[in-house]
C-alpha cells in the first residue's frame, strides 16, 4: 500500500462470551460502537463489507442500521472472512469509490465441534464414516510433525494456553476469564495427541467493525486514527499440508501464512522486527507456536526457548495474542479476523486497558490462517 | 492372503511433473495437466500421526458394533512421492514417526498396518 495509507478511525466490538443475542443483533451493535467510536453517523458510510460463516447475510444489516442506499457485499471466505471484507474496503478507499467504508464480521455457532461434511470438501462420503472428517485431527498431525522435527515440548503447547487464559482475565470482552496454569491445562485430557481439551479454542459468538477512512477524512474527525499499511489475503499453493487433505505432496510443506505474512509486510514496508505486538490465529496452542516461524518472527525451533523465557506475554519482548486469541475469546469464524486488528488498534491508541502492551507500541501485525489454506495479515502504524 | 490391505491404493500421477495423488484424479493438482492411472506402493513410513480420543459426531461418524475405541490416523508416506491419510490399525502406544508401514485400499478409507502385522 504505498500510495495513500487506509486510516481505521473506528472500531467496535461485542463481548464473545456465550448470550442469547443472535448473530445479525451483534453485528448492528458492533457496527453502531464503530460509527460512535469515529464520529461519523451511519449515513455517512459509503461502501460497506462483511459477512458470516453461519448468523446470516451482512447486507440484511442495513433494515436495523438504516436504509441508506449503501452498497454492501456479502463476504463468506471462511476464516478469512473478516479479512476479505477489510481488503475490499480498503480496496473501495483506495480506488477512490469511497472515503468512508465498513468492514463487518460476525458470528454465533451452536455448541461443540464444528460439523463439516465431506461432500463439501470433495470427499467420498467414507472419510465421515470412519472418523476422519474432524479437524482438531489436522491440527494435531501437522504440529505433532513439527515437534519431531523442530524439537518443541507439549510443556510449550501447555504456556502458549496458560499465556492466552491470563491475558483473558485481563480483557473484559473475553469469553474465558479464568486463569488456567500449564499443568491443569496439561492434564485436561487428550483430544488428540499432543493437544489436550483446554489447548483448544471452542466455537463460539461474536462481531466486530471497523470504519476504515481516506486521510483527507480522519483528519477532519476527532477520532483516533491508526494507519492500516497493508492488508492482504492469500490461497495456497502446491506444497502446503492442509485440513481434510487425503493426501499431501512429500517434503517440507510450505505455507500460506509465510507467503501471507511477506506480502503484507512487503506493502508496509516494515518488517517483522520492527513489530511491537502482534496476533496470530491460535485455533490451538500448537497454531500460535507455528505461526509465530511461519510469519518471519523466529527460526523454526526457537519458540521453544522464546515462549519459555516469557517473550510472548503483554510485557515480553514480542507480546503475541494479548486479548486472549481465539484460545480466550472462542472462534465465532467471521469475526476472528477482525477482533484481531481491533486489539492492535487498541493497544496502538493506548487504549487495551489491563492488558495495555507497556511503552506505547507504535506498529502492530494480525494473521489469520483457516481452511482451506487461506491466510489474511495486516501490518498497522501509529 | 485376504484383507483390506492387500487391495492396492489406485491413485493417478502427472507424467510433466512426477506429482502422484490419492484418490485418482483426472487434473494434476499442480500443472491442471492430465494425470493417468497408477497403482501406489503398499508400503511407506508413518510421516505424522494423532489419536482420535472421543467418539466423533454421529453422523456422518459410524460407531462400530463392538463401540468405540480411541483409534490412530497418519500420514504413510510412499516412495511415489506422496503421503496418504490412513487409518492406523496399530495400537496408539505403538505409533511412532518414521516406523514402517504397509497400506492398503481398506473398505472406505486407506488403512495402514506395521509390516508383521496379519491385517
Ligand atoms: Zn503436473
Amino acid at each position: 500500500m504505498s500510495a495513500e495509507d487506509v486510516m481505521i478511525c473506528g472500531a467496535g466490538i461485542t463481548s464473545f462470551a456465550r448470550t442469547e443475542a443472535t448473530g445479525r443483533q451483534l453485528a448492528v451493535r458492533a457496527v453502531r460502537a464503530a460509527l460512535a467510536d469515529a464520529g461519523l453517523p451511519w449515513s455517512r458510510v459509503r461502501a460497506a463489507y462483511g459477512g458470516s460463516d453461519a448468523a446470516g447475510n451482512a447486507d440484511t444489516l442495513v433494515a436495523e442500521l438504516g436504509l441508506t442506499g449503501v452498497p454492501f457485499v456479502n463476504v463468506r471466505n471462511g476464516c478469512a472472512t473478516g479479512g476479505s471484507a477489510l481488503v475490499s474496503a480498503v480496496n473501495a478507499i483506495r480506488s477512490g469509490a469511497a472515503d468512508v467504508a465498513l468492514a463487518v464480521g460476525f458470528d454465533k455457532h451452536p455448541r461443540g465441534a464444528f460439523d463439516p461434511r465431506p461432500a463439501d470438501w470433495g470427499l467420498d462420503e467414507a472419510y465421515g464414516h470412519e472418523g476422519l472428517m474432524v479437524t482438531t485431527q489436522f491440527f494435531a498431525m501437522k504440529i505433532q510433525r513439527y515437534m519431531h522435527d523442530h524439537g518443541i515440548s507439549a510443556q510449550t503447547l501447555a504456556l502458549v494456553a496458560e499465556k492466552a487464559y491470563a491475558n483473558g482475565v485481563r480483557n473484559p470482552h473475553a469469553w474465558r476469564r479464568e486463569p488456567l496454569d500449564a499443568a491443569e491445562i496439561l492434564a485436561s485430557g487428550m483430544v488428540n495427541d499432543p493437544l489436550t481439551r483446554y489447548m483448544f479454542c471452542s466455537p463460539g459468538q461474536g462481531a466486530v467493525a471497523l470504519i476504515l477512512c481516506s486521510r483527507a477524512v480522519a483528519r477532519q474527525l476527532d477520532a483516533d486514527p491508526v494507519a492500516l499499511r497493508a492488508a492482504v489475503v492469500r490461497t495456497r499453493r502446491f506444497g502446503s499440508f492442509e485440513v481434510f487433505s487425503p493426501w499431501a505432496p512429500t517434503g517440507t510443506p510450505i505455507s500460506v501464512s509465510t507467503d501471507a505474512a511477506r506480502l503484507a509486510f512487503e506493502q508496509a514496508g516494515l518488517g517483522p522486527d520492527d513489530i511491537d505486538v502482534c496476533q496470530l490465529q491460535d485455533t490451538e496452542s500448537g497454531a500460535e507456536v507455528m505461526h509465530l516461524a511461519e510469519c518471519g518472527f523466529c527460526e523454526h525451533g526457537e519458540q521453544e526457548r522464546l515462549i519459555a523465557s516469557g517473550a510472548t506475554a503483554i510485557d515480553g519482548t514480542l507480546p503475541v495474542n494479548t486479548d486472549g486469541g481465539c484460545i480466550a475469546n472462542g472462534e465465532p469464524i467471521g469475526a476472528s479476523g477482525l477482533r484481531q486488528v481491533h486489539e492492535i488498534v487498541q493497544q496502538l491508541r493506548g487504549r487495551a486497558g489491563e492488558r495495555q502492551v507497556p511503552d506505547g507500541p507504535s506498529s502492530g501485525f494480525t494473521h489469520v490462517y483457516g481452511a482451506p489454506g487461506v491466510s489474511a495479515c495486516t501490518v498497522l502504524t501509529r | 492372503m485376504e484383507g483390506p490391505l492387500n487391495d492396492r491404493l489406485h491413485g493417478s500421477r502427472c507424467a510433466g511433473c512426477a506429482v502422484a495423488v490419492y484418490p485418482a484424479d483426472p487434473a494434476c493438482p499442480r500443472c491442471g495437466g492430465p494425470a493417468a492411472p497408477a497403482v501406489l506402493s503398499g508400503t511407506g513410513t508413518l510421516w505424522t500421526w494423532t489419536v482420535q480420543r472421543y467418539a466423533p459426531k454421529s453422523p456422518p461418524y459410524v460407531v462400530p458394533a463392538a463401540g468405540f475405541d480411541p483409534f490412530a490416523v497418519g500420514y504413510v508416506e510412499l516412495p511415489d512421492g506422496v503421503r496418504v491419510l490412513a487409518v492406523l490399525d496399530i495400537p496408539p502406544e505403538e505409533v511412532v514417526i518414521g516406523m514402517p508401514l504397509r497400506i492398503g485400499a481398506g473398505d472406505g478409507v486407506p488403512r495402514a498396518a506395521t509390516v508383521g502385522a496379519a491385517v
